[in-house]
């Protein structure tokens, strides 16, 4: 499999008050195409961050980042919007949808950032809440649904424009383990089938079994990795 | 990005549902705008009135004539001799054989007033039979025209509604005279119904005037016909006067109230509006912070700094847009037709005017709450689409 993701000596700090923070060290990382990799560790080891840096929300202190052979830590907002919307797709630990727009209305808002006109951005965004069997409540607002089915709208939203990289917060921190399981169910059909390379920030070891590999941070570096 | 309309709607149509959740705060907004807009309406209504009203007063083939030099009828005179004379110039209008000139002659009579009871100047004009042939909008609505070589009056219509015991069958005492009101009149809302008018021979023997007058109205064939009078009038040797339209002579005599009611409405309505932009700071900030999660949710799906900015800016102008409309609508209910009277400084007497909310002040209104809007929204937009991305997930 090719290399999707190339981290070379990536570092990241943070000035919080007059003290200095360092999150991340000097970390490099292969993420080879179709892999489905979770990144556990204790709560300011850096697995959030690097998730950020990896999908463009933030910027290295210093080091790269390619991914799929651009080195996104050199694009500008502007760019690196564009580039974000075009290649990766979120999902939140709080879902983060909108609550004035029905769940269609949630999924089709990537879509607004392309040229499709409005009756594809129909088609596509019914078709991404048939994936995620949630085609019956389209019509619902998120505060109508629960919160299974609120992340698994989250999901349809952030694979509807068809990105390379799915990028998971904490998906089921703060659902129960049913829900829990049918999100992971979800993720990993989206991996096996459909071939999304994706990378799962969790705590819950019951959700980084369903990894293909598992990354332990600890002090902003790798320390250990098992399969 | 090629569709950041729609973006910026999808963004705003969103933010404008939310507005039920920031009820408190947005009827602030809406009702400090709304204030600012209906006192600047109703505050430069009253100047649209007063400048109406002269200018309704001023037809531009009507000349007045005053001696030279002078400002006003007030500190004019002029000889009988003189206003035969300047009645003879050709290019006056003939209206039944006769040139249509009015010498006419002025003094200012206290009378207390309607809503105070404080006595005020209001000028008794004494006037031929000619005077009504220079004002073509003259209409007797009460009562009949003061018999020559009598001591009586009739009075315009404002003067009746503003000033005390001036009503058709009273009678006034003006120095040792006593005079008999015998109709009221109108003239088309101009500063003539502000007057009283009497017989002017009258008025010479009552005011100790001998046969002098002060003005000569005279109407004229055409606007264009006043160059020719002029010149006409000039080169007489026996007459050293001052020519000029009756529109002239009356925009000369508002500009001074028209100033200053300007530069107080706009004072007024500067000051309110510093207060009604940190209403609308004030509220659309709280919007932003409160949604601080769903731009930052937006921004992580690519959506541009730009439509987050005027979305913010969008809302908050409609905001605007809604207090503009309520602060005209309240300027016009309550200000718009009423009347008021107020000292001409011009003429050291009152003239009375009726406040008039106009199409152009309406615009005028809504345009300043739309900057208003526009400032209180431009800064929490530009702060909104400036939050690091990362920090705005992580707010609750």
């Amino acid at each position: 499999m090719s290399t999707l993701v190339r981290i070379h000596e990536l570092t990241k700090n943070f000035q919080r008050g007059s003290e200095l923070v360092q999150v991340l060290q000097r970390l490099d990382l292969e993420i080879p195409q179709g892999d489905f990799l979770a990144l556990m560790g204790p709560s300011g080891s850096g697995k959030s961050t690097l998730l950020n840096l990896i999908g463009g929300l933030d910027r290295p202190t210093s080091g790269s980042i390619e991914v799929a052979g651009h080195d996104i830590s050199k694009l500008n907002d502007t760019a690196l919007g564009r580039w974000r919307a075009d290649n990766v797709g979120f999902v939140f630990q709080m879902y983060n949808l909108l609550p004035a727009l029905t769940a269609q209305g949630n999924v089709e808002l990537p879509l607004l950032l392309t040229s499709l006109s409005a009756s594809e951005r129909r088609q596509r965004a019914a078709a991404a809440l048939q994936l995620v069997g949630l085609s019956e409540r389209a019509q619902h607002k998120p505060r109508e649904l629960s919160g299974g089915q609120e992340q698994r709208v989250g999901i349809a939203r952030a694979i509807v424009s068809d990105p390379t990289l799915l990028l998971c917060d904490e998906p089921t921190g703060d659902l129960d383990r049913k829900s829990g399981d049918e999100v992971l169910d979800l993720l990993q059909a989206l991996n096996d089938q459909q071939g999304k390379t994706i990378i799962m920030v969790t705590h819950d070891p019951r959700a980084a079994e369903r990894a293909r590999r598992v990354l332990h941070l600890e002090k902003g570096q790798l320390v250990r990795e098992s399969v | 990005m090629s569709n950041g309309l729609s973006q910026i709607i999808t963004i705003t149509a969103s933010n404008l549902r939310s507005v039920s959740e920031r009820k408190a705060a947005s009827i602030v907004a809406v009702a400090g705008i709304a204030g600012v807009v209906a006192i600047l309406v109703g505050v430069l209504s009253m100047r649209e009135g007063f400048r109406a009203t002269l200018d309704q007063a001023g037809a531009k083939d009507v000349a007045i004539v005053l001696r030279s030099g002078s400002a006003a009828e007030l500190s004019s005179g002029l000889t009988l001799d003189q206003t035969r004379i300047i009645s003879g110039a050709s290019s006056i209008v003939q209206k039944n054989g006769v040139p249509a000139a009015s010498p006419e002659l002025y003094v200012i009579v206290d009378v207390p007033m309607r809503s105070t009871g404080t006595e005020a100047n209001v000028p008794l004009r004494g006037v031929g039979a000619q005077a009504t042939r220079v004002r073509s909008k003259f209409k007797l609505i009460q009562g009949r025209m003061f018999t020559p070589g009598r001591f009586e009056v009739m009075v315009g219509r404002g003067a009746a509604s503003q000033f005390a015991g001036l009503e058709v069958g009273k009678s006034v005492r003006w120095g040792t005279t006593d005079w008999d009101v015998v109709g009221m009149f109108e003239d088309g809302g101009s500063v003539s119904e502000s007057e009283i008018w009497t017989d002017a021979t009258v008025l010479q023997g009552a005011y100790r005037r001998g046969s002098s007058f002060q003005s000569v109205r005279v109407q004229l064939g055409s606007p264009s016909a006043i160059k020719s009078f002029k010149d006409e009038l000039s080169v007489d040797p026996r007459l050293n006067v001052r020519v000029l339209s009756e529109y002239e002579y009356f925009s000369e005599q508002s500009k001074s109230l028209s100033t200053l009611i300007n530069a107080v409405g706009y004072t007024v309505a500067l000051l309110m509006g510093l207060g009604a932009i940190f209403g609308a700071l004030n509220t659309m900030y709280s919007a932003v912070s409160a949604r601080t999660r769903e731009i930052a949710t937006l921004r992580a799906l690519g959506f541009g700094a730009w439509p987050v900015v005027s979305s913010v800016v969008t809302e908050s102008m409609l905001l605007g847009l809604l207090g503009g409309v309520i602060g005209c609508l309240i300027a016009y209910l309550g200000f718009n037709g009423i009347r008021a009277s107020t000292l001409n400084f011009a003429s050291f007497s009152q003239i009375t005017f009726a406040f008039a909310v106009t199409p152009a002040l309406l615009a005028k209104g809504l345009l300043y709450a739309l900057a208003l809007s526009f400032i209180g929204g431009i800064m929490p937009g530009i702060r909104a689409a400036r939050l690091p991305i990362t920090s705005g997930l992580r707010e609750l």
